[in-house]
């Protein structure tokens, strides 16, 4: 392989890996805070693609315009999940653990079936934006705009929840995420907190989705796909650790891209799935969780 | 064992039995095919999800990868079949004995993560064999596998137009799962795995081998689904990967058990009771729209029965003391 292609495949993966890595920070974040896995998390993402895509239809608006649109959306589609399932899930006496699976599960499915209801089942793309199909020549490499716009909103994005990690606010979500039981007796209004966890981590994934739009298709079953590579991202850098989703998005998205470049592209994923489970053989916790 | 608990055991045979033989007699006055085919899935999945709980219940281990041992049990005795000649009902049993095998290589990875990071695995291990099957050719690839006609006959289980047969086989098979649960729940290895799922530490330091007795309750429900699946295969005709492994059969095959109450005996069969009627009656009634709404149902009701009824739908029959053991 001559220096070049491993640069181009290299740069690739790293594009795509920042994505997966602000999808999987979304769901850590809810995961540390609270214990629970989101399994409707890739239909967040779903839904917040649907949303770029209805938006820029009725009013021609460029996708990068309604960024903030969509994140503050999802950001209330993830306090009122709180508020509405979650908060009763956690409140269950028998099978806690179960409940909380299935529940966003069922969501997961409602959600599917929504976005089918509303928009049919076949593939819908954002076309003719800003960005569309121009390219950066970096010496021979090239990157496709959509895409390096895309991974750098993630990074700024990543930065956002660290800065947000400084804040008063953040403290407390620290707190509660130590203790659940001690918070309150300082003060910290626990449901608020969790409810601002599910705010931020569907406004995340949400971010994702609307940079997704912008060069990948729509459809009622996109969020399944890239949600079994969240769920993977986050289990191999640690359940809770924003460090670990970042740097398993990126180790994930170049596994993939030279997986995909080197034995086959059908099974990109197989490539991703084997290094998984080798490392989760050797830290069962992985690479970043706290044994 | 006290009086209660063999009280209450001999309570469950006899329950079982009258269970076995109403199921046994309920498709005879059907002659409507539709109702027949509702009647045959309901009962298979009432097995698969009994053959589910042994591992996600009674051993307390939420496996979301199921899929690939019902897929590889239904390739196993199809490819058996037209590959070597094995007339697919001694099939059944290769694939049970498959499947059951390949639990053991996917438990000795998974089972050293617990919680989530357990589960996860298990979606991964079911993705895994999914993409390998849908691009290996050797096995059809994504076109999948036709099993051709050659008669009536019960060597081959096939049958033309007939659903009666099918049925008492999906019969034998959910009773067969029914009857492992019970020698479980009342065995060395069904005391071991509950004290596992209570306190792994505990457990350990009972002298509970920790380790194997996952691997037991594994091998055993990747068996049973495995021969369900074969079970499946020879009753639809045909196999493809998205129709037999695809992740969302994972789910599929635990709903019941979850939704029906978990490390119970009856559990499974309440709930694929509801859930393969509703699933079946909206989609035919509403999917053919193409519009979701039978999606949008089937989520809402998995929603709704998680949260309103954790214990499960079990919960609504029987006494107070069973309860009580339940939690």
């Amino acid at each position: 392989m001559p220096v070049a292609e491993i640069l181009q495949v290299a740069a690739g993966g790293l594009l795509m890996g920042l994505i997966y890595a602000l999808v999987a920070a979304g769901l850590s974040l809810i995961f540390g805070l609270m214990d629970v896995v989101n399994f409707a998390h890739g239909e967040l993402m779903m839904l917040a693609m649907y949303a770029v895509f209805a938006i820029w239809q009725l009013t021609g608006a460029d996708p990068l315009l309604l960024l903030p649109v969509v994140a503050v959306l999802l950001f209330g589609l993830g306090m009122a999940i709180y508020r509405g399932l979650i908060a009763r899930a956690l409140s269950v006496q028998f099978n806690r653990g179960m409940v909380q699976i299935f529940v966003t599960f069922g969501l997961a499915i409602f959600i599917r079936g929504a976005a089918q209801f509303v928009w049919g089942g076949e593939f819908r793309s954002v076309t003719g934006h800003w960005l569309a199909d121009r390219s950066l020549n970096l010496g021979g490499v090239f990157l496709p705009l959509p895409q390096v716009a895309a991974s750098l909103v993630c990074l700024a994005a990543f930065a956002g929840l660290l800065m947000v990690s400084r804040t008063e606010f953040g403290k407390a979500l620290e707190a509660t995420r130590e203790d659940r039981d001690a918070v309150a007796l300082i003060g910290i209004d626990r449901d608020r907190i969790f409810a601002m966890g599910w705010g931020l981590g569907a406004g995340a994934v949400g971010i994702a989705g609307v940079m997704l739009a912008g060069f990948y298709y729509v459809g009622p079953n996109v969020g399944a796909s890239f949600a079994v590579i969240a769920y993977v991202t986050v289990a191999l850098g640690g359940f809770g650790s924003m460090l670990g989703a970042l740097v398993a998005g990126v180790l994930i998205g170049e596994v993939e891209a030279f997986t995909a470049a080197l034995w086959e592209p059908s099974l990109k994923q197989v490539g991703v799935f084997a290094v998984y489970l080798l490392v989760l053989t050797f830290r069962p916790r992985g690479l970043f969780g706290k044994m | 064992m006290d009086n209660a608990i063999l009280r209450r055991r001999k309570r469950e045979v006899l329950g079982g039995v009258i269970v076995l033989a109403a199921l046994a007699l309920l498709p005879l006055p059907i002659k409507d095919v539709y109702t027949q085919n509702l009647i045959i899935i309901t009962v298979l999945f009432a097995g698969l999800a009994q053959a589910w709980n042994i591992l996600g219940g009674y051993c307390g281990q939420i496996s979301l990868g199921h899929a690939l041992y019902f897929g590889v049990g239904g390739y196993v005795s199809t490819l058996l079949y037209l590959k070597a000649g094995l007339p697919p009902s001694l099939g059944l049993f290769a694939a049970f004995g498959v499947s059951g095998l390949l639990a053991l290589p996917v438990g000795w990875p998974c089972f050293r993560l617990s919680g989530h990071y357990y589960a996860i695995a298990t979606v991964v291990v079911g993705e895994i064999g999914y993409l390998l099957f849908l691009n290996w050719d050797f096995v059809g690839g994504a076109t999948g596998v036709f099993i051709p006609f050659h008669g009536e006959s019960w060597a081959q289980l096939q049958f033309k137009t007939a659903k009666l047969p099918y049925h008492y086989l999906v019969l034998a098979f959910a009773a067969a799962t029914w009857l492992t649960a019970f020698l479980l729940e009342g065995s060395r290895w069904g005391f071991a795995w509950r004290a596992v799922k209570d306190d792994v530490t505990a457990a350990r330091s009972l002298g509970v081998n920790i380790f194997s007795s996952k691997m037991a309750a594994a091998a055993l429900s990747g068996g049973f689904t495995g021969m369900g699946g074969a079970i499946y295969a020879q009753y639809v005709g045909y196999i493809d990967p998205d129709s037999v492994l695809a992740g969302h059969f994972s789910i599929l095959i635990a709903l019941p058990a979850v939704l029906g109450g978990v490390s119970t005996l009856w559990g499974p069969l309440i709930g694929a009771a509801v859930l393969m009627p509703a699933s079946e009656l909206s989609r035919s009634y509403l999917g053919g729209s193409g519009r979701g709404v039978d999606l949008m149902l089937y989520g809402g009701l998995i929603v709704i029965v998680a949260l309103a009824r954790p214990q499960g739908l079990v919960s609504l029959f029987g006494r107070k003391d069973d309860h009580a053991r339940i939690a």
